[in-house]
């Protein structure tokens, strides 16, 4: 294979691995960012328990993310973590509070620490998806970079209105997933008071990602001139927007699990327009284009590249393989048992 | 303070928190595992009893090792983003890796471990839990793999970076890299299996891996001791205790073997380090070696107790051969290629620089060995004890003073390991890649250091915040102790059997 077809290949994986993680621990999140709606102590428990078994797996995709990106773009390693340090560190502070809350939680009958770590629950939960919103927001806008690829803007000026956007677009996305996915794991009194806001929250993720579009066509005047010479990313997005109504459509007539995939299909097509739209890049300078990383220019060796596919074909089926066991093993309605959170 | 003290105390704040844990992890996991293992073998419920009640530990300890790992994975890129582009090609692959083969199996199987008691068969149980214990020895490969490629690089050659993708050129083997050079020079791979295996990698893994099994056998020591001493869940506490300092005895005679072998490594690799850890300033025959002292660094020598010729016989196996001093290293023709055109004078002068702190690395270096030597000697001592089958007689007060020893040599493996850490890592100063890279040419440039105070400041409140709930609650559970035990909480059925009455080894 040559050099370049490996670049494509590992932005594809990179992107098949950001694009996992999103839809795994997308749920978490949504779980999270629900937890406090939900107000008896059993049902709460109910929710932790349900991603119990499996939120840890699902972060690994975030771990191996980063891992493979680091290994196969570095230099967009270094440039991205350096450049969003402060909104990095918020976001590793985020996900501490999160994995320990639901260790925790639950450990001691007290009212006042169980609501403590429930809000630890929910806030790690929301800031995390909403951090990764704003850094999606400002790689998609482009960021300002030096010469050597380094960042060379302010914390502030990623806080811009079009990135903040993005963000909250994410949280309604991660808590319309999360929803979704507690219908088919709950049932009874909890589950129908969950059904309920299932709606609500495809209405207001469809309307923040609308805008979201809408801002985008003025903002990035870049990824729209790309867009026009790639016309199926426009096919795609639609389809993006068919799947997410059809959603409401199959909750409504408790088609959970049908319901559930359809939601992780809306990621997957939601990052497969970010990727047509963005290919070669893989950050964007913003005032000064020139100086962008893309797939070519801040890439390993293909030798690196060519063992990453090694270790990946080894890896990847064998993980697969018992991740589908463990889902299935776990499959159903969660209920309280002696052993849980 | 600098941007380079800042990110380097963030990064060991960082680092030797999360490495609290691992090993524990490691080290219960082998031990949930021979639990388990007996339980299917012997299908004695006491030995079910054991494995979910450290189970539930193991939980606990698992889910702060997680929680603070993630810190290490995105800190390479966030303060180190210069080395992270120099050794990105080659360190990448490693953590990658580490993804792949380590965390996956680990946190996958984990939730079957937790909460799969009654959702799959004793058989398929025991299957995730080697599988759990597998995945924490996968990782600590890798991650010490990446760690000691970078103490002794191998497998790599230096490039040119091509401009927008051309390929690169590669540079002469003893091209040396200046700052000037920093983004448009990197370190490539050349041969994966010899960057894998480089000459540090066999001996600090298995160094590494016997000292968290220590942690692990320890931290089970310790709690049983507990009950013994406070008198209950006697038989639990007492089959804990077999297992535990049977698995303490093996892997601290393996461990003295591994240190030997780590430290003759250090001799060959990385020789200042060595000279540092012992304040070897001159260099002469018959090298003693410290047994505990200080270093004059003013005056280049150590005032402590020394043992003749001891340095050259652990480093050497003979009695004579001199282990090269301080003063001679690094060679003059490694200072004459980094400087040229200076004097041999002005080169001496210029030494120290390639110099780590030596009082600090030997301090470090010597707890290492006096509170692992206190080790060797308790494990030996419980485990002859328990042999006698004296260990359990807690109406003999040495045996009580004894076990009130074990309750305190938790802290052992761990001040062993932090200080072992301490050590490799301040050793390989000024190096962040040895001899390749220096630490203060691998920082992020975009990077300021009042952004460091603010995440120092942050992972300070939150870890202290972390590490006090974790004691209180580990100290709830060890109080709340095992279920299905002397009557305090349900009596199962047919627990009847003690192996330790049994065998007529522990009377009490
Ligand atoms: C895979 C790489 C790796 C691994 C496994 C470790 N370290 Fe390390 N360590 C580094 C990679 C590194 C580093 C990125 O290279 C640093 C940052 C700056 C430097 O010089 O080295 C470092 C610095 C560093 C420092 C500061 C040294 C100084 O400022 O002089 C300490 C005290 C430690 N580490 C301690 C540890 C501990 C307790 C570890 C146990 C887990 C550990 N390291 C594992
Ligand atoms: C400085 C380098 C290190 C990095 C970048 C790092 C990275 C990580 C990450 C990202 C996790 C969380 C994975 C998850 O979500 O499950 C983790 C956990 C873990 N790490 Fe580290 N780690 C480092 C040092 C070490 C060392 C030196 C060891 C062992 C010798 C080790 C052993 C483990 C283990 C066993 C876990 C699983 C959690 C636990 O057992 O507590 N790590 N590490
Ligand atoms: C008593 C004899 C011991 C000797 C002579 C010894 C020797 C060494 C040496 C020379 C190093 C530095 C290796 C390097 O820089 O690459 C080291 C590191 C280390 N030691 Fe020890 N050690 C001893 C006991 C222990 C014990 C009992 C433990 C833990 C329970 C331990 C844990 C560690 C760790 C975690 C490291 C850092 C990882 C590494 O570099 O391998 N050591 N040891």
């Amino acid at each position: 294979m040559t050099a370049q077809e490996l670049n494509t290949i590992w932005f594809l994986l990179v992107g098949i691995l950001f694009t996992g993680y999103a839809i795994l621990d997308g749920f978490d999140f949504g779980v999270g960012i629900l937890h406090l709606f939900v107000k008896k102590d059993e049902d709460r428990r109910i929710l932790l328990n349900s991603i119990g078994p499996v939120w840890d797996g699902n972060e690994v995709w975030l771990v191996t993310g980063g891992g493979a990106l680091f290994a196969a773009f570095p230099g967009a390693y270094a440039t991205v973590f350096s450049g969003f340090y402060n909104a990095f560190m918020l976001l590793l502070a985020a996900l501490i509070f999160r994995a320990v809350s639901i260790e925790f939680r639950s450990k001691r009958p007290s009212r006042v620490w169980r609501q403590g770590w429930d809000i630890a629950f929910a806030a790690g939960s929301f800031t995390a998806a909403l951090l990764i919103g704003v850094a999606m927001g400002n790689i998609t806008r482009g960021i300002p970079l030096d010469k050597q690829g380094d960042f060379v803007g302010t914390f502030l000026g990623l806080l811009n209105p079009y990135s903040l956007l993005l963000g909250v677009t994410v949280v309604a996305l991660f808590a319309m997933h999360g929803a979704i996915f507690l219908v088919m794991k709950t049932e009874g009194e909890l589950q129908a008071t969950i059904k309920g806001w299932v709606p609500r929250l495809i209405g207001l993720f469809l309307i923040l990602f609308l805008s979201f579009n809408v801002a985008t066509f003025f903002e990035c005047p870049n990824l729209v001139a790309v867009m026009v010479t790639r016309p199926y990313g426009f096919a795609v997005l639609a389809l993006d927007i068919v799947a997410a109504l059809s959603i409401g459509y199959l909750t409504a007539r408790g088609r959970e699990f049908p319901a559930f995939l359809i939601s992780s299909l809306t990621m997957v097509l939601l990052m497969a327009v970010l990727g047509i739209s963005y290919f070669p890049h893989l950050v964007m300078s913003m005032p000064d284009p020139g100086n962008s990383l893309t797939v070519s220019n801040c890439s390993s060796t293909a030798k690196t590249h060519g063992i990453m596919l090694i270790i990946a074909a080894i890896g990847v089926p064998i993980v697969l393989a018992y991740t589908a066991s463990i889902y299935w093993i776990f499959r159903g309605k969660t209920k309280l048992g002696h052993v849980g959170y | 303070m600098s941007v380079e003290i800042l990110s380097r105390i963030q990064f060991a704040l960082t680092v030797s928190f999360h490495f609290l844990y691992p090993p524990m992890s490691i080290g219960l996991g082998c031990l949930l595992v021979l639990m388990e293992g007996l339980y299917l073998k012997t299908k004695n419920p006491l030995y079910h009893h054991l494995a979910h009640f450290w189970t539930k530990i193991f939980g606990l300890i698992f889910a702060i090792g997680v929680a603070t790992g993630i810190v290490m994975e995105f800190e390479f890129g966030t303060n180190w983003a210069a080395y992270s582009r120099f050794v990105g090609d080659i360190f990448g692959s490693a953590l990658a890796a580490e993804g792949i083969f380590a965390f996956f199996l680990e946190s996958g199987f984990l939730a079957l471990l937790l909460f799969g008691w009654d959702k799959v068969g004793p058989k398929l149980h025991f299957f995730a839990t080697c599988m759990v214990a597998l995945g924490a020895h996968f990782s600590a490969l890798w991650i010490v793999v990446a760690n000691s490629w970078m103490q002794t690089p191998a497998g790599y050659h230096l490039e040119k970076i091509g401009v927008n993708g051309a390929p690169g050129t590669p540079l002469p083997a003893d091209y040396i890299v200046q700052a000037a050079d920093m983004g448009h020079v990197r370190a490539v791979v050349e041969n994966f299996w010899q960057m894998v295996f480089n000459p540090s990698s066999l001996e600090r893994l298995s160094h590494v891996l016997l000292g968290a099994w220590m942690t692990g056998a320890f931290l089970v020591i310790s709690i049983s001791a507990w009950y013994l001493l406070k008198g209950v869940h006697l038989k639990f506490a007492k089959a804990s205790m077999t297992i535990a300092l049977c698995f303490a005895a093996v892997t601290t005679i393996l461990q003295s073997v591994s240190a030997d072998a780590t430290a003759r490594g250090v001799v060959v690799n990385q020789p200042i380090k060595l000279a540092s850890m012992e304040g070897v300033y001159s260099t002469q025959d018959y090298t003693p070696m410290t047994a505990f002292g200080y270093v004059d660094t003013k005056n280049q020598t150590v005032h402590g107790l020394k043992i003749p010729a001891l340095l050259s016989f652990l480093c050497f196996h003979d009695f004579k051969t001199a282990v090269p001093g301080l003063l001679t290293l690094p060679s003059d023709e490694f200072l004459a290629a980094r400087h040229p055109g200076l004097s041999p004078d002005e080169l001496a002068k210029i030494r120290p620089k390639y110099w780590p702190k030596v009082g600090a690395v030997f301090q470090t270096y010597h707890i290492m060995i006096i509170v692992g030597s206190a080790l060797f000697g308790l494990s030996f001592l419980g485990f002859s004890l328990l042999w006698k089958g004296w260990l359990f007689r807690t109406d003999i007060p040495a045996i009580r003073g004894l076990l009130w020893i074990f309750v305190f040599s938790v802290v052992g493996p761990q001040i062993c390991n932090q200080a072992g850490w301490f050590t490799a890592e301040l050793g390989r100063q000024p190096w962040i890649v040895y001899n390749l890279l220096r630490t203060s040419e691998g920082l992020s440039r975009s990077v300021q250091a009042q952004q460091v105070v603010f995440s120092i400041i942050m992972f300070l409140l939150i870890y202290l915040l972390l590490f006090i709930t974790f004691l209180y609650l580990l100290n709830e559970k060890i109080q709340h102790g095992p279920e299905d035990d002397e009557g305090h909480h349900v009596k199962a059925p047919g627990v009847s059997g003690d192996p330790f009455l049994q065998k007529g080894r522990a009377s009490n």
